[in-house]
């Protein structure tokens, strides 16, 4: 069925009440959906990340600039479903499928999971779950590169063990990642997701003007 | 997908409740990754081996499941050695790379450590099938049914995503665009295949979500559970057993004097 | 065979009932008032756009509260809100994949009565009755994903039945399912609506498939209400034109048969002891021993069961499969210069030559926009900006689809989806136009007009490949047909 949604001011049907906090079985099931793409992704990722940690590992401390890939299932989850909890959710079932299918970060990627996704929630709470421009959701991004790189320097099994300079190195290159990877490209996928009418069940979806 | 399929075994390991699996993998990664040094962790790698025959699994699939262990340790031994933290005696110092005393029994730990972790995950979930751990999780842990149960519908649609991915790939083929512009294309292309995926799972995922809440999905009201998941004796073994790998492990490397607690 | 147990039916009225999607201007349904008595079987027709579905989501209790929309009026069933007595509405929707929610066949069956609270023991006795009753003969540790689109959807049926509803609602149950699978599920809702006495109601534009079971007809109005009320035959017969205008198939109308001039032409691929399968070369054959030409201004129908290979043998001879054995090429009036080969055809050559419409169009969709959608092809064959320009106008206009060109594609109907992939093929001109299943699930107008455009390639002197099903299509179009049934692997 053709989708004519119209932003411009009229009778507004639900758009001006006050949002929801309940999550709704549609929201469930799409972040769970959203996660498990994401888990699938995570998996593959880190797959293709044996060949060049080993390469990356060469420069120093720049292997961060990968960290974004495992941080946008969080942020994407959070802005698509715009609830409290959304981006540790989305986050958490990513890492859990990761981990189901098998990597060698074995069940450290489930508590690495978490921390992203708070990271992220974080965010979005400050914004009182309200604004979702470009801003907050670069913001989020980051914020959870920080997380993850200031994880990792601590506790993981590659970068703990580098030398202070390089693990200044890791953790600048872990921030620019979630900005771009987890931030932006979130920013665009729900984009995407919206002008396709997927998500035509959820407010993210219905404040672009596709008039036709 | 085989990579997800639940492998069916007759080992014990296969009869235990998933909640207790999932403790007793939990609990030995808590504990290990408390601390970077090879005797906790070659530790609990020798109990882990000596308890792997219960799991259950055949030598070819063992190997096949922890394939990204055997590949990860050494890769991230070498590269600790090379660039890991340097103390005591050098061994090889040539521009960026310095291999020392200190960094290579720092590799040796990261090394046994990744094993360590990552074995008892891999094998205690290999043989868990999803439904039954959703069961556990709802009825053992009384975590709310809303959300595993959504959750596992969302991951029981991922068998449906490969058949799609490859309806995606012949597309692109038969729309003319499946080999332009080179390494940058494809990972153009690679990019578009995995959003147009991601737009048909979140509009099946909605349809689905319609289809649940018709059965009565989704109120607060109680629900029952058609297949019982409790906590037995076996289960409760499990999760010492883990617990005691654990300790063992910290004891061990507390008592040679190598416990290095990275908080500290 | 035990019938499931008796429930009294439910009696549904509305009164003014209207809804509005959140977001939407219009209203999906307006004003409408109906009273359905217990145990009625009403069959619900209309335009698309009529609110059909709406009225079975809000039936079903699934649309939603003041986040997803709004309401005027009342819609009750049994005197109350829907939604607050689920369970007692059994919902089945269109897409037999949507629906399965467990692994295990006895699972998704037992999940409906779980989320009501039925005592365990007694769920395993309604999950065996049900899997009886809809005539699904499966071990409970089956795998759901292994099933056919007629046994997911009987699947579907036998989890709203372990509810004990008192109103069944089907959503178009057999739309996407071959001629076996709709009698099958069709079967299975006559037993079901004759042993229970529940309240039934269809939406269907196969009308002629549900006329034996139902006992009422009501059409909805596009603006909202009650167009059409009462017994079957009246009803069909009263709103005949209306409802063939708005793509019902109607029993008693004739379908067209498109004049063709039979313009007849080169051969343009020939396959001989040909064996397909969907892994290419190395891969088991799914069919095998295939002799077949294809013929500029000829059609050529692929049939046979599921399973028999006809989506393989589409996508083999589309260029994007390997053959597995005997052999297959193009002649060199198709070929022109570009080797015998299509598998080995660049995907630039594939374009000119063969095209290809897949069973799934939202598979092939690659842009945000109809107009940039097929700009795709001729682009990628460089063709000159001004030139794409008229192309994508001339098809636009041809396929009644340029008061969306700056729509979404995913945005479109499932018609709209269907013309648009037809379109996009064309843009970049090929010979040979392959496509697999594609009547599946349109309704009459969508049909009639496929059919149409179809004729006109074929006098145009291109040739056509179709895998389907459909009867009719194989009636109105095709000048020759490959039965696959009869053929196993080498």
């Amino acid at each position: 069925m053709s989708v004519h949604t119209s932003a411009t001011g009229r009778e507004a049907s639900t758009a001006t009440k006050a949002p929801a906090r309940r999550w709704r079985v549609v929201d469930i099931v799409v972040a769970s959906v959203i996660g498990v793409a994401s888990g699938v992704v995570f998996w593959a990722w880190g797959v293709a990340y044996y060949g060049t940690d080993v390469l990356l590992s060469f420069s120093g401390g720049f292997q961060g600039i990968f960290n974004g890939m495992w941080l946008f299932a969080g942020v994407l989850g959070g802005i698509i479903i715009r609830k409290p909890g959304a981006a540790v959710y989305t986050e958490v079932v990513a890492a859990v499928v990761s981990m189901l299918i098998g990597t060698q970060w074995g069940f450290s990627v489930l508590i690495w999971g978490i921390v992203q996704g708070l990271a992220a929630e974080i965010v979005l709470a400050l914004f009182l779950y309200k604004s979702w421009r470009l801003g907050v959701v670069l913001l989020a991004g980051t914020v959870a590169g920080l997380a993850v790189g200031l994880m990792d320097i601590t506790f993981s099994s590659s970068a703990a063990a580098l030398a202070p300079e390089r693990q200044f190195v890791y953790v600048a290159s872990s921030i620019v990642s979630g900005l771009v990877i987890a931030g932006l490209l979130s920013w665009l996928a729900a984009r995407g997701l919206a002008r396709s009418g997927a998500l035509n069940r959820f407010a993210s979806g219905r404040t672009t003007e596709t008039l036709v | 997908m085989s990579i997800l399929a639940t492998i069916e075994t007759t080992g014990v390991v296969s009869r235990v409740n998933p909640v207790a699996k999932l403790l007793a993998a939990l609990v030995i990664a808590i504990v290990l990754l408390l601390s970077i040094d090879w005797v906790s962790a070659g530790t609990a790698l020798v109990l882990e081996l000596l308890l792997l025959p219960w799991a259950g699994l055949t030598a070819r699939q063992l190997v096949v499941r922890t394939l990204p262990l055997w590949i990860a340790a050494p890769s991230s031994v070498l590269v600790t050695a090379v660039y890991g933290r340097d103390e005591g005696a050098v061994l090889v110092d040539w521009q960026v790379i310095s291999v020392t005393e200190g960094s290579l029994s720092l590799a040796a730990a990261i090394g046994l450590r990744i094993l360590a972790v990552g074995i008892p995950g891999i094998v205690l979930l290999a043989t868990t099938d999803p439904t039954d751990l959703a069961d556990g999780l709802g009825q053992v842990l009384r975590l709310p049914a809303r959300f595993v149960l959504g959750a596992l519908a969302g991951l029981r649609l991922v068998g449906l995503f490969m058949d799609d991915w490859r309806q995606l790939a012949l597309a692109r083929r038969a729309r003319g665009v499946a080999d332009s512009g080179g390494p940058i294309g494809a990972l153009r292309r690679f990019g578009q295949q995995a959003f147009a995926l991601l737009v048909l799972s979140v509009r099946r995922g909605s349809k689905l979500a319609t289809a649940m809440e018709a059965k009565g999905f989704g109120s607060d009201e109680p629900r029952t559970w058609a297949r019982p998941s409790v906590l037995g004796g076996r289960d409760i073994v499990l999760v010492a057993l883990g617990a005691a790998v654990a300790a063992a492990a910290v004891t061990a490397a507390v008592v040679a004097g190598t416990w290095a607690f990275v908080l500290a | 065979m035990p019938s499931v147990s008796a429930q009294a039916g439910a009696r549904v009225i509305a009164r003014g009932w209207g809804w509005r999607h959140a977001g939407r201007r219009a209203h999906a349904v307006s004003a409408l008032d109906l009273v359905i008595e217990p145990g009625e079987r009403v069959l619900l027709l209309g335009a698309s756009g009529a609110g059909k579905s709406t009225l079975l989501a809000g039936l079903a209790g699934v649309l939603g509260g003041d986040e997803d929309g709004d309401s005027e009026g009342e819609l009750l069933v049994d005197g109350r809100e829907p939604a607050s007595q689920r369970g007692r509405v059994g919902l089945v929707l269109q897409d037999p994949d949507s629906q399965v929610v467990l692994a295990r066949v006895g699972d998704d069956v037992a999940f409906g009565c779980e989320n009501l609270a039925v005592p365990r023991d007694e769920i395993w006795r309604r999950v065996h009755e049900s899997l009886e009753a809809v005539g699904l003969d499966l071990p409970l540790g089956a795998s759901t994903t292994e099933l056919s689109g007629g046994q997911k959807q009987r699947l579907a049926l036998a989890g709203a039945l372990a509810m004990r509803p008192g109103l069944l609602l089907l959503d178009e149950p057999t739309a996407n399912l071959d001629p076996a699978g709709v009698v099958e599920v069709r079967d299975a809702v006559a037993r079901v609506s004759e042993s229970t006495g529940a309240t039934l109601v269809v939406v269907e534009h196969r009308v002629s498939v549900w006329l034996p079971v139902v006992d009422r007809v009501v059409v909805l109005a596009a603006g909202g209400g009650v167009l059409a009320d009462g017994r079957p035959d009246d009803v069909l017969r009263a709103q005949r034109d209306t409802l063939t205008t708005a793509g019902v198939w109607v029993p008693g109308v004739d379908l067209p048969v498109p004049s063709r001039r039979r313009v007849v032409g080169e051969p343009l691929l020939e396959a001989t002891g040909l064996a397909v399968g969907r892994r290419g070369a190395r891969g088991p054959a799914v069919a095998a021993d295939i002799d077949l030409r294809v013929v500029a201004g000829r059609a050529v129908a692929v049939t046979g069961a599921n399973g028999a290979g006809k989506s393989t043998l589409a996508l083999t001879v589309a260029g994007l499969l390997p053959p597995v054995g005997g052999r297959f090429a193009a002649s060199p009036a198709l070929a022109a210069g570009a080797g015998t080969s299509p598998i080995r055809w660049r995907p630039r050559e594939l374009l000119t030559r063969i095209g290809t419409v897949f069973q799934d169009p939202e598979h092939q969709f690659l842009s945000t926009t109809l107009r940039r959608e097929l700009a795709v092809g001729p682009r990628a064959l460089a063709v000159p900006g001004p030139e794409i320009d008229g192309r994508v106008d001339a098809l636009l206009e041809r396929l009644r689809l340029d008061h969306l060109a700056a729509a979404n594609p995913f945005t479109l109907s499932g018609g709209e989806k269907r013309r648009l992939s037809v379109a996009t093929i064309l843009a970049s001109r090929p010979s040979v136009l392959v496509l697999d299943e594609p009547t599946f699930g349109q309704d009459a107008r969508t049909w009639r007009e496929l059919v149409a455009f179809l004729a006109e390639l074929l006098d145009d002197g291109r040739a056509v490949v179709a895998v389907t099903h459909d009867a009719d299509l194989v009636s109105a179009l095709a000048d020759d047909v490959l039965d696959l049934s009869s053929r196993g692997a080498a």
